[in-house]
This record gives C-alpha cells, sequence and structure tokens, in this order.
C-alpha cells in the first residue's frame, strides 16, 4: 500500500460549555489523543457508547468541525480547516453517510434534485449528464429508474439510506464515513445495506469509518477496529486481535454486555433459570 | 446487486405533487369551518375581481334625493339602493363591493411585505447567529414592545396619512412576528442531518439557506401569513377609522365606519354593513388560518 | 387459565389513504410468571396490539377481537371508569423512550408517589416510603436524594429504571416492556434486561417484551410470538425458535444476523422468498 487514505495525528477536541462573561466555564475533552491510519479499500469501525466522543470524532474526519489540536491527512495531504479552509477538492473525498434516513434527506427535494446536488455544485456537468449520472448510481445501489420523481417521504427507512449513500457516492470519493448507518434499521434491510456497502467498496475501492455501537456488525464488516470510551481510544487493532483478545476492561464489558443469539447461551440461560426457581 | 423488497409507503402509481395535494384536502377538510371560510373567501375575492360588473351604481357618485336612505326591505327604502345609502347619498351595496377590494388588496400587499422582510431578516438571524441575529433580534423586539396600532400611528403620522402609507406602517408592525418564526425554525432545521449532508456536498451559505433551509421552514409562514392577512384588514380598519388611512371618498370598510359615526343611533345600517364585512371577513380568513395549521402540522412531524 | 387471553385481535386505522389494518387476527395468550416476547420488524404491529390492550389507541383506530381477557375479565367491553383500576394496577407498561416517558416539570419522587395515591390510595408517608424502596429494588442507590431529582437530570438507563419503579409500584401481574432498551446503549440495555428479568422471577409477574432485536429475545424470553406486517408467522418457545424454527420469514431474520454470516455476504429476507407466505 502507498499513502494512506485517511491519517490522523494526535486529533484532540475540547468543547466550552457554561461559559460566561465573567465566568470561564468548564472544558470538556470530546475526543482525547486518536491517532489512526486507514488503508485504501479497507474498512476501519469505531465502536463506543453515547458520549464517547465518536461522533465528534466523525465529524472532524469529514472536516465539518475542525480539531482543537492534531493533524489531520487525506490522501497524504494535510488538512487545516481553520488556517486554509476546506478546498472544494478536498471536499469532494470525504463523504458521509447518517444515521438516520429520516432526517438526512432533505423532505422537500425530489429524489433526482437530492443526487444531482453535489455535481450542481461542484461541476458544470450539463443537466441531461447529471440527470445519467444520478439515475445510474441510482440503479447501483438498487433502486429503480421511477423513484427519480419522487420525494423522500414516500421512501422506506432502508430505501432513504440507499438514497443517502447514492447521494454520498455521486462525486466519486475516496473516503466515506458512515455514521451508525444500519442502527435505524430493521434487522433484515440492515443485512441488504451492509452487503450493498460490501458490493460499492468492492467496485469503487472505498475506504470506511463505520461508527457504530453494534458489535455483531462491526464483526462482520470491520477490518480494524477502534473502541472509544469517554472521548479516549482505549483499544485498537485488527479485528481478529480485538475480538480475540480485548485488553481493555471496558471492551471485555462492552463484549460481555452484547446479547448472544446462539443456541448453547439460550440454553445455559434457561438452565440458569429453571434453577433459580427450583 | 442485492434486491429490494421494501414497499414504498405510497402506492407508486400516484404522482407526487398530486397525491401531496389529495392529503393536504383530507386534512384540511377535517374542519367545517376552514371549508365554510375558504367558500366565504373566494366569494370575496369574486365579489372583489368584479366589482365594477355587480355593482349598479359608482361606488362615489352622490344622489342628491337619496341621503340615509334606509335598506331595501325597510319602510322608506328605495329597491335600486339595496342596503341603503350613505350621509352624501352614496349606495351602500356597491361602496362595500368595491371595500372589499381595498380590504384584499391591504391583505395581500401587508403581508407580502412582512414576509420578504421577515423572512430576509429571520434567515439571516437563525442561519448567522452570534451577532447578526443580537442585532436583528434586539431591533425586532423593539418593534414588538409597542402597542402594534400605536406604531402604527406614529408611523403614519410621520409619513403622512394615506392608504400607501398606512400599508407600509402596517408591515413594518407585523414583519417581527415573521422574523421571529423564521428565525425559530430555520435554527430548528439548521442542525438537521440534511442540512450537514448539503454542507457536505460543498453547498454554500446562500445555497443552504434559500434552497435547502428555507423550503423546509415554509408550513409555519403560510399560517402566520393567512393570520396576519386578517390582522392587516383589521389594523388598516382602524387606521381607517381614525383617519390616517384610506382618505374619502376611497370606499375603504375602516373609513367607512368613521364617517358614519355620528349617525350610527339614526341609521344604524350605515355603520353596521361595514363592521358586518369586516368580521365575515376577518373570521373567514381566521378559519382557513386554522384549518391550515391543523393540515400542515402533522406533516411537518411526518417528514 | 392463562392471565391474558386474546382470540383474533384486529386493529384497522381510519387513514387519508383508506382502512388500514395493522394487526390481523392474532390470536395471544401469556401465563402468569412467564416471559413472552413478541419479536417484529417496524410495521409488524407488535406494539399496536399491546397499546389495544392497554386501550392507548388514538380514536382513529377500530379493535375488534373474539376474546380479549385479562385475569378472566373482558377488556374489551368494559366501562372505561372499571378500566382506568385494571390499567396502570395490575397492567403496567414501560416505553422505548426513558427520558420522554417521565414528565418534565415534576420530580421523580412525585410521579412515582402519584401513582402510588391514585391506584393504592396511600398516605404520605406510606408512599415516600414506598416511593424508597422502590428505588432501591430498580437499584438506584441513593434513592433518599434521587426522589428530588427532576427527569432531565438523569441519564436514559436511570429514567428507564425509573420508569419500571412506577410500573411495578402496584405490583402487577403483566408487566408490558415495549422495547425498552432500544434507545440505551449496550452496557446499559444488559443491566436493564437483568433487572427486569430478575424483578419478573422475583415478583412472580408475566412479562411481555416487545423487541426487534433478536438477541434481546435469546436473553429473555420464554416463549417468542414472531410477527410480520399485522400477522403471526411462528410462535414457539425460545430454543426451539433458535434451534428449528418452521417459518421462512423466521429463517430468514434469523440468517440475517451478522452473527451467523457465512462468507463475505449477509443472505436477506429477499433471498429466501420475495414475501414470506402469510
Amino acid at each position: 500500500m502507498s499513502v494512506p487514505v485517511l491519517e490522523t495525528h494526535h486529533i484532540v477536541r475540547d468543547y466550552h460549555v457554561g461559559r460566561t462573561l465573567f465566568a470561564g466555564g468548564q472544558v470538556i475533552h470530546a475526543v482525547k489523543d486518536a491517532t489512526l491510519k486507514v488503508e485504501k479499500g479497507k474498512t476501519l469501525a469505531i465502536v463506543g457508547e453515547s458520549g464517547s466522543g465518536k461522533s465528534t470524532l466523525a465529524r472532524i474526519l469529514t472536516l465539518i468541525d475542525p480539531p482543537t489540536s492534531g493533524e489531520l491527512l487525506i490522501e497524504g495531504e494535510r488538512v487545516d480547516i481553520i488556517k486554509t479552509g476546506v478546498s472544494k477538492q478536498m471536499r469532494r473525498k470525504v463523504q458521509m453517510v447518517f444515521q438516520n434516513p429520516y432526517g438526512s434527506l432533505n423532505p422537500r427535494q425530489k429524489i433526482g434534485d437530492v443526487l444531482a446536488e453535489p455535481l450542481v455544485i461542484n461541476t458544470d456537468m450539463p443537466a441531461s449528464e447529471r440527470q445519467d449520472r444520478a439515475q445510474q448510481m441510482l440503479k447501483k445501489v438498487g433502486l429503480a429508474p421511477e423513484h427519480f420523481n419522487r420525494y423522500p417521504h414516500m421512501f422506506s427507512g432502508g430505501q432513504r439510506q440507499r438514497i443517502a449513500i447514492a447521494r454520498a457516492l455521486m462525486l466519486n470519493p475516496s473516503l466515506l464515513v458512515l455514521d451508525e448507518p444500519v442502527s435505524a434499521l430493521d434487522l433484515s434491510v440492515q443485512a441488504q445495506i451492509l452487503n450493498l456497502l460490501a458490493d460499492l467498496q468492492d467496485e469503487f475501492q472505498l475506504t470506511y469509518v463505520f461508527i457504530s455501537h453494534d458489535l455483531s456488525v462491526v464483526r462482520y464488516i470491520a477490518d480494524d477496529v477502534m473502541v472509544m470510551y469517554l472521548g479516549e481510544v482505549v483499544e485498537q487493532g485488527s479485528r481478529e486481535a480485538v475480538f480475540a483478545d480485548p485488553q481493555h476492561s471496558y471492551t471485555k464489558t462492552l463484549f460481555a454486555a452484547t446479547p448472544r443469539a446462539d443456541v448453547a447461551s439460550i440454553k445455559a440461560r434457561l438452565a440458569r433459570r429453571a434453577a433459580e426457581i427450583a | 446487486m442485492t434486491q429490494t423488497t421494501e414497499i414504498a409507503p405510497i402506492s407508486a402509481s400516484r404522482t407526487s405533487r398530486f397525491a401531496g395535494l389529495v392529503e393536504f384536502w383530507h386534512y384540511f377538510s377535517q374542519s367545517r369551518g376552514a371549508v365554510i371560510g375558504l367558500v366565504v373567501f373566494v366569494l370575496l375575492v369574486l365579489i372583489a375581481a368584479f366589482a365594477p360588473l355587480l355593482t349598479t351604481h359608482s361606488p362615489i357618485e352622490q344622489y342628491k334625493d337619496a341621503f340615509l336612505l334606509p335598506p331595501a326591505w325597510s319602510p322608506g327604502g328605495r329597491p335600486e339602493f339595496l342596503l341603503g345609502t350613505d350621509p352624501v347619498g352614496r349606495d351602500m351595496l356597491s361602496r362595500l363591493m368595491h371595500g372589499a377590494r381595498f380590504s384584499l388588496l391591504i391583505g395581500a400587499v401587508v403581508v407580502t411585505l412582512s414576509l420578504v422582510g421577515g423572512i430576509t431578516l429571520g434567515l439571516l438571524a437563525g442561519y448567522f447567529r452570534g451577532w447578526v441575529d443580537v442585532v436583528i433580534m434586539r431591533v425586532m423586539d423593539l418593534i414588538l414592545a409597542f402597542p402594534s396600532l400605536l406604531l402604527a400611528l406614529v408611523l403614519v403620522t410621520i409619513l403622512g396619512p394615506g392608504l400607501v402609507n398606512a400599508m407600509l406602517a402596517i408591515a413594518l408592525v407585523l414583519q417581527p412576528h415573521f422574523a421571529r418564526l423564521v428565525r425559530a425554525a430555520v435554527m430548528a432545521e439548521k442542525n438537521r442531518e440534511y442540512v450537514t449532508s448539503a454542507k457536505l456536498a460543498g453547498a454554500g451559505h446562500f445555497r443552504l439557506m434559500l434552497l435547502t433551509i428555507l423550503p423546509n421552514c415554509l408550513a409555519p409562514l403560510i399560517v402566520q401569513g393567512t393570520l396576519s392577512f386578517s390582522n392587516a384588514i383589521l389594523e388598516a380598519a382602524a387606521l381607517g377609522f381614525l383617519g390616517l388611512g384610506a382618505q374619502p371618498p376611497t370606499p375603504e370598510w375602516g373609513t367607512m365606519l368613521a364617517n358614519a359615526r355620528e349617525f350610527i343611533l339614526r341609521a344604524p345600517w350605515v355603520v353596521t354593513f361595514p363592521g358586518l364585512c369586516i368580521l365575515v371577513t376577518v373570521l373567514a380568513i381566521n378559519l382557513i388560518g386554522d384549518g391550515l395549521r391543523d393540515a400542515l402540522d402533522p406533516k411537518l412531524k411526518r417528514s | 387459565m392463562p392471565l391474558l387471553d386474546i382470540r383474533n385481535l384486529t386493529v384497522s386505522f381510519d387513514t387519508s389513504i383508506g382502512l388500514f389494518k395493522a394487526v390481523e387476527g392474532i390470536d395471544l395468550s401469556v401465563d402468569a410468571r412467564e416471559v413472552l416476547a413478541i419479536v417484529g420488524e417496524s410495521g409488524s404491529g407488535k406494539s399496536v396490539e399491546m397499546l389495544a390492550v392497554m386501550g392507548l389507541l388514538p380514536p382513529s383506530a377500530t379493535v375488534t377481537a373474539d376474546k380479549l381477557e385479562f385475569d378472566g375479565k373482558d377488556l374489551l367491553h368494559m366501562p372505561p371508569h372499571e378500566k382506568r383500576h385494571i390499567i396502570g394496577r395490575d397492567i403496567a407498561m414501560i416505553f422505548q423512550e426513558p427520558v420522554a416517558s417521565l414528565n418534565p416539570c415534576f420530580t421523580i419522587g412525585f410521579q412515582i408517589e402519584e401513582v402510588l395515591r391514585f391506584h393504592l390510595g396511600m398516605d404520605r408517608k406510606q408512599r415516600r416510603a414506598r416511593a424508597i424502596e422502590l428505588l432501591h429494588q430498580v437499584g438506584i442507590s441513593d434513592a433518599e436524594q434521587r426522589l428530588h431529582a427532576f427527569p432531565h437530570q438523569m441519564s436514559g438507563g436511570q429514567c428507564q429504571r425509573v420508569m419500571i419503579a412506577m410500573a411495578i409500584a402496584c405490583k402487577p401481574k403483566l408487566l408490558i416492556a415495549d422495547e425498552p432498551t432500544t434507545a440505551l446503549d449496550v452496557t446499559i440495555q444488559k443491566q436493564i434486561l437483568d433487572l427486569l428479568v430478575g424483578l419478573q422471577a422475583q415478583h412472580g409477574m408475566a412479562l411481555i417484551m416487545i423487541t426487534h432485536n433478536i438477541g434481546v429475545v435469546a436473553e429473555t424470553a420464554d416463549r417468542v410470538i414472531v410477527q410480520y406486517r399485522g400477522h403471526k408467522m411462528e410462535e414457539s418457545d425460545v430454543l426451539t425458535l433458535f434451534e428449528a424454527p418452521t417459518s421462512p420469514y423466521t429463517r430468514a431474520l434469523l440468517s440475517a444476523l451478522p452473527d451467523n454470516a457465512t462468507g463475505d455476504r449477509l443472505p436477506t429476507i429477499g433471498d429466501f422468498s420475495a414475501e414470506p407466505a402469510i
């Protein structure tokens, strides 16, 4: 592998809360010292519960918010939002898919316009070509061309998530940050979306940063795993290493808390319960 | 590629805009008052539009032989003056019909002016926050701190009496309500994920404000706009009544009321009919506004 | 005799696009001291049928059933004032959003005591003592101080504990939990599930667990009903369901679990049949 698609060094993000004219207020460390690296075509999963700072980190990786300190490199190029801003070129390289498919599509925009908007803003492509590109993308994510002129509220959650993914891919990004992309979806739809993401990764050599709290999904999709707890990176490593032999006590707690749906553990539970009652 | 087995909540055969309208009408027609209001309002618009064709007299022509004639059905009334005549012998019915034109015109102009001003200021304040927000909203608060009619009075006194100035004054007085509403809606929408995703697509400030956020703030604005429509008519009538709005012989309802004040005991119809017209118009529009609010609100929550 | 006995329950809604049947011909029964899980994805009608039992559906809903009995009493034709004394006392319910289920204007102590006052007519001192006892039971340690807390001062997990305390305040015979852990983190979910099952065994009440999460079913249920689009797909004890599911829909659902993935693709419902047989 040559240059990693995404690389960060010691990213820190602080928030100041309750600061008034007279009192300094408090500083909250949302992300403390996150260093990571993702190679092309790979998936890094960031695992954490609410308050772990994973969404804050996602906003930094997608160039929405600047880090308080630390370095962010996209395809080897250093990005500093505060000093130099984000160039259009850079913006096209990183796209994002959100958790809530009901909130991430503009309810007043037709699907065709949702998909074409990134092209309208970033390119001077003629309308007919934009429409062709959007149609193709719609087909790629498993939707039909007749969906083109409909509004988001006419689609189910899974279909909306497909649209959101299609939109994110319109500018041919190299990095896709997926913030809990399947946690709002039903189990059967979740499987479809995960399959779709895997297919697209193969086809476009996409690099994913996959943020999730669901370990079973992470185990399925990730190459590398990073566990965050209260803003801190407590565990980092390849999927096999982390799942086989978690080091940090929080990771262990997290694994233990994940419900198990295999026959053996059900049997064990039923036996325990029978013993309790007897 | 995976096959989609999900089914869209709404059947595919309906085209989107049509289905939206049908759904809107379903909720709107739930409220009988709103439908009645709409019927009355449409009638008013028709009357206003065809006033010259419907009336047999000119609204400003004075019949020297017919001062303060009672309505046609009362003793002493004459059939050609169906609702009687006013103190200077003008036909009441024709004046009232032409008056509908002014009232609707006032409503439309005032609402348009205050909508444009309110949306601009509210968008800027809600989108940029910070000092822009502080400056704009404190000025709005300042305007709101005055009783609205009093402020309108002061403005008209400065600008000089007349229908145009009255409309400007009322628009200025009503405009902070729109600004506040837009600002609140923009602040709520601004943090939604679709705005972030438009930002990620590279959209600039203007695109975000006008094309992404604004269309999603329209529903409460439509309701507020309707209610302000009737407010504007009332305030214009009040200014007219105080002699600062439309000037005689303009057949504006408020001004007609004012001119007939002294005959309230001797010839009650000259006061009653313009008053009734204002009442019915305002009531109809308020009913429509309430119906709109009910019809548009659940939609807001759903998407 | 089952505690709750439902035969041929149908719930339909009057909507702008015509009559919509959310639940159609469902039979369901729960015995005392039993944990029944109702599993289904969104639109399966699983919440609607429990709301129908509680009488909490909006007026646009029509409920019909051959039989809807609780503890030998006919709930369907019961006058509302009698029903009010059963609902909340003998049947209690907790919901998905714990923070939204509590009234933000009152302290949690007041809200718990309100339940005790209405259903049990306790005096002030008894109520206070019982409220503290209840909070201890649901695992809130500093109960005396917590009584004066407002919902927004507590975490989601703690709010759900308070909701459970309110639900078990009158020692109900049946507790209905509608997605009680969906809004919570995995580690908190584990605690809440353990608490619910523990309380169920301790108080000898029946528990109906409505969920879309197969893992939650595996961790809690004795018996399971699988629903799809308002119809019952399968009913069996929990071990049979996981070992030898009979309906194609259940099989599809289980294989869509990322844990059960074989190879690099997840089987989806669509791979089994376009529509499960109804």
